[in-house]
Formats: structure tokens, sequence, C-alpha cells
């Protein structure tokens, strides 16, 4: 039996306002367990919620950039339910009338362009944590991050593999960060996502029974969730087993889903609308006033590199992804270095460091001026690419104007023609045996005495005129 | 609309009250005779009719994203009936 | 001379010409309460220290000839449901035995601004559920004209302890007729205002989209300088509305000719008992004869709004009492292994019956299958009540009812059929959900010498008509001269 994948994701993304939802605290990350409290943000008795402007302004911007209708007169509703993270044991949320709908975002994967649609965005408060208590056994409740903004979009099943889902994450939180709504950190838990998955023999109309999945931290955690639970269900359908609608925990470490039957009983949420708050009515103004806002979108910006600076289409598609690494590369061509330079050292020794050092895209430490300076002596011929790339890695762990890196460290390559020709000349003088090999034909021949050169200038040779003084020479013998 | 003990215990489990076997029995029957008084709504038509969420009609009220600061840690610990390390304190919860 | 019989206007008069301090009339109202709260357990904790602290800071201030508002200087009592920063604020509920909030309800902060001397807070039908004060955990408040019946609920305390002096007024919450009733009970004014008048930050909420503090004063000229300090505009409460309250004491004036006063069938049918029909027919005839016309109509959907009330204030305090968890404040169970187990026991053995069997309505209208056959039907029944009250203000100024079917019933009475209790609602309920202004004023006496009150509907934001009506009704007549023989 063929089996057809339908994945349908929620995702959540903490927004960046300065201050809470309801209440004036503090929405940072960290900080000492309920320091970022209030009387409200705590659920205590008599308090009351107001709600953050900010926080729709946030969510109709995040709308407008999926191409969602944004919805006139919403409100907000209670969602009832107790764990010891939620203090007031309802959640303020919206159900029917949720701020955006019907919207879309565009991937591609394989070349293969789809649009996923976008059923719904909606306005929530985010809950606390619970800490585990080493000594006692007991379990500690940090409200921090109760009343931290979130919207939660949710798209409709209309992914069909792990690839279309993990690209789909990409891709929205490329567009969340340019609308600036949300750092989208996952590490830090200000992008979250719960992956429904299902299958269905191919050709069939319905859709099969989904499992959502939760603690599902990281877009590669994703796409092994799914993996395994298409792989799961799988098996259970070919054993004639029928597949029980549940929520299941996934386990990153075990790269295995296990069964929450705790979160059973939490089906009968009992909405109703928050008597507390008053109706959201968006008029047209508003909606202008934030599409105002709005900043050139990544696929707009990829779309614009292409033409401007004559970059491939997957070049454009790979650096317009992340608008840290596309600010960056736009700062250094306002300095006048060339786009595809800058491109090449973004998209390839940069991004390696970022990733090995564990930093964020907009955590790399050196200016644009900085890498603009760098591209500068290489292309006048100052330094070579190999001690370029030195460079760029003094420039993560000490960064400082390249000149003195450069300087320091000895970088300078050896452009003098008369200088190297001495040494172009001893090396063939010394290597008869590779002077012969290359006149019979052997071409490797000029690699090894070029890398010979190289040895002998220790590295600092201008590689090119080595190789065009190597040839000259072997071919004036 | 009649209201069983199962109707009672489910009902319990949802509002974290404990109900004993008489107190389930009493629950249903005195639920029973409320909920039949309210059964009396039916009789009033109310085809198109927008439900009413609040008694005067307000629209836009918010406020303005500015941090106006957080509250003493130990004031809002002070009534905690458990606390351990500057946090509220419950029995052990598997996730 | 008994400081503590008279009303706010007359003390803070008084004050004004330096004829007495505020301490004077704090210790006056202390010793009474010494006198007559072991009859009457209106209270639940006392401040004496912190009221005589205030009443001094009083005096100081008319030592020194500076002026003084209002009311200040006058001692009051609140209502044990809302919050006073760092004193104990139980809702007469043992979940919340020892709770101390670490802030004050906007109220509150209000009165402690017009220094105000708060000389305590007081008993209540627990988290406002009740009509009886008997749903306390701590006490059963007795009604000061007859200490073998009840005072009327959920503000039982607060009517009780104007009615026997021993607050010069207070301040208590309305979700059903909370304020009204026991006022009628106890023979004082009782004032809800128009829902948003009154920011509900800090009020312990029991049913968000009905709960309105208010006053209970000895007479409506108090009523009027009360609803001065505590009306306006709360940026913390999202349903506080946004329109400056006027002088309420510019409304005090006897005149109600051309009044328009209509009187809905509906509250004087077969519920009614005798008596309070009686006086209210009287009470008719008075504003008749002094130019006001009086026409009876009908208001179909009235019979309606008891089935609401009970399906949207039960389902609403379903969702706000469930922070009550053992957690964060408040009664913790000894009794767990878990915490399910936490949740369970602390809330089984931390609320009263009346509270739990609310609880245990509002979950199941809520719930999956239910919300539409009851939540929802009950707020679009709500919508068609406020219609017919819309309706009924194009042709009437003022709607006039009985506050109460009954007058203050025996302890016990009512309390093997929570159905029965329901009941003693009717009048009053229907204005909670259509969120306007009503006040009740004493209108007469029955056989046996109990208070009837009268209440009077107003339009939305029309508490200026109401006060004018009743002040004039209290200009004509001695009703609200009358005080308990404790």
């Amino acid at each position: 039996m063929n089996y057809e994948t339908v994945i349908g994701l929620e995702v959540h993304a903490e927004l960046s306002t300065a201050s809470k939802i309801y209440c004036g605290c503090p929405n940072e990350f960290g900080g000492e367990t309920n320091t970022h409290c209030c009387p409200i943000c705590t659920g205590m008795p008599g308090v009351l919620p107001v709600l953050n402007k900010k926080v729709v302004d946030y969510a109709i911007k995040a709308g407008l950039a999926t191409n969602c209708e944004i919805t006139k007169i919403g409100k907000q509703d209670r969602k009832n339910y107790f764990y010891p993270d939620l203090p007031k044991a309802y959640q303020t949320s919206q159900f029917d009338l949720p701020i955006c709908k019907n919207g879309h975002v565009d991937i591609e994967v394989n070349g293969v362009k789809k649009t996923i649609g976008i059923t719904r965005i909606h306005i929530e408060e985010d809950a606390g944590k619970l800490l585990h208590d080493a000594s006692g056994g007991n379990t500690l409740v940090d409200y921090n991050r109760c009343g931290v903004p979130l919207i939660e979009i949710v798209s409709e099943p209309d992914m069909r593999s792990p690839e279309e889902a993990r690209e789909f994450l990409e891709t929205l939180k490329s567009i969340l960060e340019y609308t600036g709504v949300s750092d989208c950190k996952m590490q830090e838990g200000s992008l979250r996502c719960d992956v429904n998955v299902s299958i269905r023999p191919v050709g069939q109309k319905e859709f099969g029974t989904r499992t959502e999945m939760k603690n599902v931290n990281s877009f590669r955690a994703a796409f092994r969730a799914i993996e395994y639970e298409v792989k799961r269900q799988t098996i259970e359908l070919e054993m004639g087993n029928l597949i029980t609608q549940e929520t299941r925990r996934w386990d990153d470490e075990k790269s295995a889903s296990y069964s929450m039957r705790s979160k059973e009983e939490a089906h009968d949420y009992r909405y109703f609308p928050e008597p507390d708050l008053v109706t959201i009515a968006i008029d047209d103004a508003w909606v202008a006033a934030v599409k105002e806002t709005l900043p050139e979108l990544p696929n707009a910006r990829k779309e614009r590199y292409i033409k401007e600076f004559n970059l491939s289409e997957y070049d454009a598609s790979q650096i317009t992804s992340s608008i840290h690494l596309a600010n960056f590369l736009e700062n250094c061509v306002a300095l006048g270095a060339n786009a595809k330079s800058v491109n090449n050292w973004i998209l390839s020794d940069i991004s390696r460091l970022v990733n090995e050092k564990n930093l964020e895209q907009s955590e790399i430490p050196f200016t644009p001026e900085q890498l603009a300076k760098l591209i500068k002596l290489i292309e006048d011929g100052t330094i070579s690419n190999t001690a370029g790339k030195k460079v760029v890695e003094e420039l993560f762990e000490n960064p400082r104007d390249p000149e003195i890196i450069v300087k320091e460290k000895g970088l300078v390559q050896i452009s003098d023609e008369g200088a190297l020709l001495k040494i172009v000349t001893e090396i063939i003088e010394n290597n008869p045996q590779s002077v012969a090999d290359y006149k019979a034909g052997k071409d490797k021949a000029i690699g090894f005495l070029v890398g010979q050169t190289m040895r002998a200038t220790k590295g600092q040779g201008n590689p090119q005129l080595l190789n065009k003084l190597v040839k000259e020479e072997l071919d004036k013998r | 609309m009649k209201i069983s003990k199962e109707d009672v215990k489910y009902v319990a489990n949802l509002a974290r009250l404990n109900v004993s076997e008489q107190e389930a029995d009493k629950l249903a029957v005195e639920m029973e005779s409320i909920i039949t008084f309210a059964d009396m709504l039916s009789e009033i038509d109310t085809t198109n009719i927008e439900p009413t969420n609040h008694a005067i009609k307000i629209e836009n009220v918010f406020r303005e994203d500015v941090v106006t600061g957080s509250f003493d840690r130990d004031l809002l610990l002070q009534n905690a009936p458990s606390k351990e390390a500057g946090c509220f304190c419950v029995p052990k919860v598997v996730e | 001379m008994e400081l503590y019989k008279l009303t706010a206007h007359e003390l803070s008069s008084m004050l004004h010409k330096k004829e007495v301090t505020s301490v004077e009339i704090t210790k006056s109202v202390l010793e009474r309460i010494e006198n007559v709260e072991k009859s009457v357990e209106g209270y639940i904790t006392l401040t004496p220290e912190f009221a005589l602290e205030t009443a001094q800071a009083v005096d100081n201030k008319i030592s020194k000839n500076q002026d003084l508002m209002p009311l200040e200087g006058i001692p009051m009592a609140i209502k044990d449901n809302i919050c006073t920063n760092g004193i104990k604020t139980t809702c007469a509920s043992k979940i919340l035995e020892n709770f101390v909030p670490p802030y004050d309800a906007f109220v509150t902060s209000k009165l402690k601004g017009i220094n105000a001397p708060i000389i305590g807070k007081l008993n209540m039908d627990e988290f406002a559920m009740g009509s009886s004060n008997e749903n306390s955990y701590f006490k059963k408040t007795k009604n000061p004209y007859d200490l073998n019946r009840v005072p009327g609920g959920s503000s039982g305390g607060s009517a009780a302890s104007v009615s026997s002096d021993m607050a010069v007024y207070s301040l208590g919450s309305d979700t059903g007729g909370s304020i009204r009733q026991p006022a009628s009970f106890c023979g004082v004014v009782g004032m809800k205002p128009t829902y948003g008048m009154v920011s509900r930050y800090g009020l312990i909420a029991f049913a968000s989209s009905l709960d309105q503090i208010g006053s209970l004063t000895k007479d409506v000229t108090d009523c009027a300088l009360v609803l001065n300090t505590i009306t306006g505009h709360d940026a913390l409460d999202s349903t506080s509305v946004k329109i400056t309250p006027p002088d309420y004491t510019k409304a005090l004036e006897n005149n109600v000719k051309g009044l328009k006063i209509g009187v809905p069938e509906e509250y004087l049918g077969d519920g009614i008992n005798s008596s309070v029909k009686n006086a209210i027919l009287k009470a008719i005839e008075v504003y008749a004869k002094l130019g006001a016309t009086v026409e009876y109509f009908t208001m179909s959907a009235s019979r309606y709004a008891l089935p609401a009330y009970y399906i949207i204030s039960s389902a609403e305090a379903s969702s706000n009492l469930a922070r009550y968890d053992g957690i964060k404040y408040g009664y913790r169970t000894d009794n767990f292994k878990d915490l399910n187990d936490l949740y369970k026991q602390t809330r089984s053995e931390g609320f009263g019956a009346e509270v739990k069997r609310r609880i245990m309505l509002g979950t199941y209208a809520l719930s999956s299958g239910y919300y539409d056959a009851y939540y929802k039907k009950a707020q679009q029944v709500r919508t068609v009540i406020r219609n017919d009250f819309e309706n009924a203000f194009n042709k009437f100024d003022v709607i006039l009812t009985p506050t109460a079917p009954t007058t203050a019933f025996k302890i016990g009475e009512k309390t093997t059929d929570p159905l029965q209790m329901y009941l003693e609602d009717i009048c009053t309920v229907s204005i909670n959900i259509a969120g306007l202004p009503a006040m009740s004023i004493p209108c007469g006496f029955d056989e046996i010498g109990l208070p009837i009150g009268m209440q009077l509907i107003g339009k939305a934001f029309d508490e200026t008509t109401i006060l004018k009506a009743g002040y004039t009704f209290e200009q004509n007549t001695d009703f609200h001269k009358v005080r308990p023989g404790l």
C-alpha cells in the first residue's frame, strides 16, 4: 500500500514587543525567576488585562506579510485548562475570530514551486516555565514567560513531505524576521513548532487520523519527527491497527515520539469570549498604516539582488533567506565592495564560522566596513585569497581593521615579479624531473612546481603570478 | 435536560473538584433542577440574534507598548503556600 | 451625641465647621461596633488602628485650615472581595482565608486618596454567590431589624453595617442584585452604577460581565457623594468607560414633574409578596402626586432573565475561580500525593457548597456539546433583554419595580433548595444583564416591621435621573430615617 503524507504545522512566535501582552512587565528572555512579573501576569485575585496595541500591530504585519485577510471585528477568548504554568487556569487567546486568515506562503523544494496555505494567525499569551528541582523531587514554577505575547500561525495541511515542511518553516521564519515582529530564535524558544502528521492511501480524498507532536525544538527536529511519525503510522496501519488521535512528545535524543496521555483529557477547553477584554475593530486605515511599515520581503529582495547585483537565483535565494545576512551584504555593497565577492564570502567562510561558533546570523562580530576592506585587499593583490580566509577567522576572534591583521600576521603577499622570478627559476632548476614530465605532456607537473614555489615563499607568493611565471619559464625551456 | 451521575463526575473532573458518591447523587439532582429551569431559554426565538458578550459596547481599548516595571518578587511570593528558590512549588510534574 | 447615627453629609458638614473631629467620629463608630457587632456579625476583619491613623491625618489637615473633600475623614467599610493592600481580603472563603493582597483595588486607592478612615472588611456570601449572606465561611451576618433573619446577600455585611450604624457608608458589589437586595432587606440605599462606571480592578471576580462595585448608604445624598468618589475611568480595566462622570450631587433635586415612570407588569406578578406589592403601589401614588406620570407596560422577556443570569454568571465564575488552586496563594490542602490531588483536594476543601455548585453548573454550561444550548443561548437572550430595556427607555425616564420579591426571610429558611434561593433575584438580575444603573431605596415596611425596598432603574449612564427620583422620594417620605432598634 502506498501512502501519502499530509503535514500541517502550528508555529508559535514570541513577538518582540518591549512589554508583555496584558501588563507592563518587561518582555525579556532570561533573568532570575519571577522577576519579570506582576499581579496581572501571575493571575492574582481581582486583576484585569489590558491589551498591548503593538501586539495587534505586529499580528496585522505578520498577516500582511503572509498574504492574509485581516479580520475587521475580532475578539479574544478564554481557553480553560489546569496546568501549573498557567496561573489563571485559562489562556487568553482567540477562538473563532482570529486577527488574520486565509493567507499563503510560497516555497520552492528541489526547483518545484508550491503554495502553502495559512489558515489563520491569532494572538495569545504565553505560559510560564516548569523547572525540575534537583533536590526535593518537586517542580518549580517560574512565571517570567507568562504573558509574553505570541502569534500562532496555523498552516493548511498542504505539505506532503518533510522537505516541504522544513522549507515552509525556513520561509516563514525568514518572512517573520524581515517584518521584525519576532526574533525567531528557536533555541530561546521565541519560535516553536507543533507538527500534525497523518497518512492516507494514495488517491484517497479523506485525510487519515492525525497526531500532533510537541517539543519539536528545531527545523531539523521537525524533519526527523515527521519522518519518524510517517514510519510509525505506516507500520501501525500495515499491522491493521487504527491511528489514535493524540498528542505525542518528540524526543530528539531518542529519535522517537511518545504518547502524552496527560494531555488527553484537555480536549474540552470550554472556549468562551473573554469578558474582561473588548472588541478589536481593525479598520482599513489601521491596516494601511501597518502596511506602510512592511519592509521589502525576502522574495522581492531576492529578485532585486538578481537584477541589481547579478547574483544567481541560488545565491540570491540563499542570502536573502536571512535578513541579517542580506543587510550585511547591502551594507558592504554600499561601501563599494563587489556584490558577488561579498556574497561568496558570506555564504561560504562566514556562514561556516557562524555555525561552528554557535552564533546567530545577527551576531557576526565584525563590521561591513571590515569585510569590504578585506575584499579590497584581495582585489588589489595585497593578499591572496587563502590569506583572506585566515583574516576572516581572525575577524571572528578579534575583530579589527583587516590591514592591521594582515600586517601582524605577515600575510602580505609577495607580488614582486622580480623576487618571485628568482624563486621560480631556482625551483625549476632543482626539479629537472618535473620539467621533463611537463615537457612529456604531464600537466600535473605544473601544479607540483607551483606548489613548491608557494612553499618556498612560505605561502605568501601571489598564486596567479607564480602560476604565470612557472608556465612562462617552463615554456622557455 | 437530564443530568446523570456520570455527567457530574465528568464535569467535576474538568473543574478539578472531588465528589463523593453521595455528593455526586445530590449534585445530579440539584444541577438537573437548575438546568431544567434554564431549559426554558429554548422558548425564546433567538434566530439571527447576536449574542451579547459585553454589557456595554466598547471597542479598541489598548495600552501603549511601554515597560512600567515589574513587581517585587517577595511580594508576589508572599502568599504562596509553598515556595523554593524564588519559585512557586508544586508536586513533581511529569511532562 | 451619637455621631455614629448620622449620615456622611451631616458629619462632613460638622467636620468642616470644626464642630467635631474625624477621630471623634471614628471612635464613635468603633464604640458602636463594640456594642453591636457581636449581634450583627457584619465584619470579617476590623482595622481600627488604620482607621484612627487616617482620621488623625484628616484632623491635622483641619487644624491647618486646609480644604477638605466631601467624604474626607468619614469612616467607612469595604466588602471583603475588594482588595486592600496589606489587609486580608478573603471573599468570605476558606480558600482565601489568609490572603493578603500586595495591591489596592482602584476604588480602595480612591478612598485612600480622600483619606477615608477604613474601619474594616465586611462579611459577604462566599465569592459573592448568594442572596442571604448564609454562604460565608466565617459567620452569618444578621439583619439588624431582626437578628433571626438574613440581611440579604451577597453584600450582607455591607448593608447590615450601614443599617446598624457600624459604618457611615460602605462599598459592596453587585452581580445579580447583591447590593440592592440586601439594601432592601436592611432598609438602606443601595446603588449599582452602570456597568463600566466603576473600575473592577481589584474586585475579586465572580462574573466579569455582570460585576459592578457600588455603594450602601443611609440616604440618597450620601449615595451621590460616594459615586463622585468611586466613578471614573481606570486604564487598568478595559471595560471601564472613558466617560467623565458628572457631579452627582447636582442630581439632588426635589422635583419629578413630568418624569415618565414605567412599571413593568411582570415585576408585580405572582412571585411578589403582597406587602411588597402594596408598598410599591403606595410609592407609585407618591410619585404620581408629585407630578410624575406612571404607566404600566410589559417586558415580555423578563422571565428569561433569571435562567440567563444563572447560566452566564456560573459560566464566567467557573472560569474566574479556576485560579484558586493552592499554588500561588490561598489555602492548600495537606492531603495530596500528586498534582491532580493537590488541585482537587484544595478546591474541594477550600470552596463551600454553593460555590462548588455554581462552578459545576458553569463548567457544564460551557462544556463541549452544551455551549450552544446554554451559554450561547443565554447570551442571545441577553441581547433580547437589553433590547427590551432600550425600547422601554424610549418611552420612560425611569423604570420602577420592587427590589426583592420578599422581605428578609429567616436564617435557614431557603437553604434546602438552591433554586428557591435563586428566585430571590428575579427583580434584580435583568439589570446586570443589561448593564444598567439601578438603586434600591427604602419605601415601606411589612406587617412585622421589616424594610421594603423600591428599585429605580435608569438608562445606561443616567445615574442622575434615578438619583433625582430617589432624592425626591426621600424628601417627601420618612422611610429612610427609620433605623432598627439595636
